[in-house]
């Protein structure tokens, strides 16, 4: 059994003028240590989906249908007093950024005491002892010293440390990060990237990592979901998809990175922007982008259809298959 | 070689930390002291750029290439050094001698929500900067220039009555580039014009940037940060950190045999799509705060070929054999 299953996943954000549908009928699973990346461009509805597994989705936000089934356990369905007893412990999160993430005024130490004696009835002193072994974990340099240390001591790189050091203080079975290094200089995030990597492989935690840099995630998770307009619209192995991407969207988005051009050639460029929630194109939402649209598209979003080992919602990719299909029976 | 378009010269911008003078004074061991402090932005930057060509500009936050922009720009003024614009000192001028230099001259900044007035219409937007540099051109002629410029980065020129929260990101960098293109200038100063913008809407602005540069002759001072994009789009790229230029050679060389340490550093830290595992050089520690710069070379703090007269002398750019220029000690003495 998967370690986190979310099912048929829909998340709405309740404003004046109806419902607005952010997430979409989203199903996923992540196994015990598996490494799994969301991505998508701002508004595809990827962060929504990493808070609401731990229901953090704030007024207006709720959600409307489906199941988040950790170990069994419904999560969706659980008490707000249930929840904190996952959350943090047995799931944790990582926040883009660090600053709003750390508390100004409470010391590094303070702060990770705080987070283990609300879960855990041990003393003060063991529960130091437990923050100065996690900082050690992800090498800060001189870790007794930060303790005492307020957060506006550490450099941006440090408190990313420290928020993973913090995630890491209750041994969890699952670590979500959104955009965790996003606000980082590429030397620092390398640096921090490799430590949730090489942690997260250690304590064999899964990883959620949610992010908009395709490089980030073909380094780091070995499977992917990519997101768009509030639905998966294709999921499998990172290496497959990077390599050779089914949707439209997802080749778009691999072609238009600087690295895969010719220097001083013109990019490839996908025409215009993702759609608002206000005005979700109805069938497949990518259809005014895509140059493979017919009316079918337009009329009905496409069901998932498998090739190789990923899944992909796209008429055009169900229709070549179907087309090699046919064409292979012919031969045989 | 023809003489450059824009030539920075000594370039040096101090930001002062201490405030008034009686903010720095302090009373200590018996004595008045004056304490002054400030924060070294740039410490002697020469560049050149030539016309035609796209030099960027790259390293991480705090290392000055921010501050190069605004100071060429005029935004700021220079502590000490020489700003040049096609043979002619500028950034000594007179307001009213350097106006011609300002219409030249047009930046392009990062954050299109921010650099738009949200109380202007895009027409609006657009014809100030054309009234301002052309106080004799008539209605239709204003007009007609609106026209053209909205047309050439994309947007409908219909949709001149709106104002700039209607429009998406991407948008909103495409009029902020039109504003820039209004009153024809020579050259351009772009300041992470990509990195507020999602990754498919990056490539729509770079094609823009880069179809401009082509129609109109453009010469570009391009900042950032991503080295993916200069990659792509430079002619030419000057690595800074804290404040120096540690390596200056055209896009291919430094990408293909980069030779200061940091640079060797930067590269290996892009995450690629090829490889599975990332492999890349580590640094110790971070960058230094640009308050109290540390002598010498002001890399060798995390420099893993550092000796003693890296810790002591400031190195000077050099040209290598492959016609590069790299500040670094361990290149010049063949160490490295």
């Amino acid at each position: 059994m998967a370690l986190l299953e979310v099912k048929n996943l829909d998340v709405r954000f309740a404003v004046r003028g109806g419902d607005l549908t952010a997430l979409r009928g989203i199903s996923f699973s992540l196994d015990k240590g598996e490494r799994l990346g969301l991505v998508g461009e701002s508004g595809a509805g990827k962060s929504v989906a990493a808070f609401s597994i731990l229901n953090l989705i704030a007024q207006p936000g709720y959600i409307a249908g489906g199941q988040i089934l950790f170990e069994g356990r419904d999560l969706a369905a659980m008490s707000e007093r249930e929840l904190r007893k996952i959350r943090g412990n047995r799931i944790a999160m990582i926040f883009q950024d660090p600053m709003m993430t750390l508390n100004p005024v409470l010391t590094i130490g303070t702060q990770m005491v705080e987070a283990i004696l609300a879960h855990r009835k041990i003393s003060k002193k063991e529960a130091r002892a437990i923050a100065l072994d996690r900082l050690q974990k992800v090498q800060i340099p001189s870790p007794e010293k930060r303790l005492d240390q307020y957060p506006h001591e550490l450099s941006g790189g440090m408190r990313q440390r420290v928020i993973i050091a913090i995630a890491l203080l209750l041994d969890p079975e699952i670590i979500i990060a959104d955009e965790p290094t996003t606000a980082l200089d590429v030397t620092i995030q390398a640096e921090i990237m490799d430590l949730l990597l090489n942690l997260c492989e250690q304590e064999n935690v899964a990883l959620m990592l949610i992010t908009h840099d395709l490089g980030v995630v073909s380094q780091v998770t070995q499977r992917m979901l990519v997101m768009y307009s509030g639905r998966i619209i294709e999921q499998g192995p990172t290496r497959e998809i990077i390599n050779d991407a089914q949707h439209p969207y997802t080749q778009g988005l691999i072609n238009a990175l600087p690295q895969m051009g010719e220097p001083g050639e013109r990019l490839f460029q996908i025409p215009g922007s993702m759609p608002s929630l206000k005005s979700v194109p109805t069938g497949c939402p990518f259809h005014p982008r895509c140059k493979f649209a017919t009316d079918q598209c337009k009329q009905a979003m496409p069901e998932y259809v498998r090739s190789g080992n990923v899944n992909v919602a796209c008429y055009e990719v169900a229709n070549l298959i179907e087309q090699e299909k046919r064409m292979q029976e012919a031969e045989s | 070689m023809t003489s450059p378009l824009v030539s920075i010269r000594g370039l040096e911008k101090r930001f002062d930390l201490s405030g008034s003078l009686l903010e720095q004074i302090t009373f200590e061991g018996g004595r008045f002291r004056r304490k002054q402090e400030a924060v070294h932005a740039i410490n002697g930057v020469d560049l050149e750029v030539q016309k035609g060509e796209a030099l960027c500009v790259v390293g991480e936050s705090g290392c000055g290439k921010s501050t190069v922009a605004r100071t060429v720009m005029g935004l700021l003024s220079p502590s000490a050094g020489e700003i040049h614009y096609d043979g002619q000192r500028i950034d000594n001028l007179e307001r009213k001698d350097s106006l011609p230099y300002r219409r030249k001259m047009q930046m392009i900044f990062q954050n299109p929500y921010a650099s738009l007035n949200p109380r202007m219409t895009i027409q609006q937007t657009l014809e100030e900067p054309i009234r301002f540099h052309h106080p004799d051109w008539s209605q239709v002629q204003v007009r007609d220039k609106i026209h053209e410029v909205m047309h050439s980065v994309g947007i409908d020129p219909d949709w001149g009555s709106r104002f700039g929260h209607e429009f998406s990101g991407g948008q909103r960098q495409r009029i902020a580039i039109a504003r820039a293109l209004a009153v024809d200038p020579e050259f351009i100063v772009a300041d992470e014009p990509i990195s507020a913008l999602d990754v498919s809407i990056q490539a729509q602005v770079l094609n823009l940037l880069m179809d401009a540069q082509e129609s109109r002759g453009l010469t570009y001072l391009f900042i950032t940060h991503d080295l993916a994009v200069v990659e792509h789009f430079g002619t030419r790229v000057a690595v800074m950190y804290l404040g120096r230029v540690c390596e200056l050679a055209d896009t291919k060389t430094l990408f293909a045999t980069p030779r200061h340490p940091y640079t060797q550093a930067l590269l290996s830290a892009i995450p690629k799509l090829e490889d599975d595992r990332p492999n890349h050089i580590r640094l110790k520690g971070e960058v230094p705060t640009p308050v109290n710069l540390p002598s010498g070379c002001v890399f060798h703090g995390r420099c893993p070929y550092a000796n003693e007269r890296c810790r002591q002398d400031v190195p000077r750019l050099i040209t290598t054999d492959a016609g590069t220029q790299v500040a670094c000690h361990a290149v010049e003495e063949g160490r490295l």
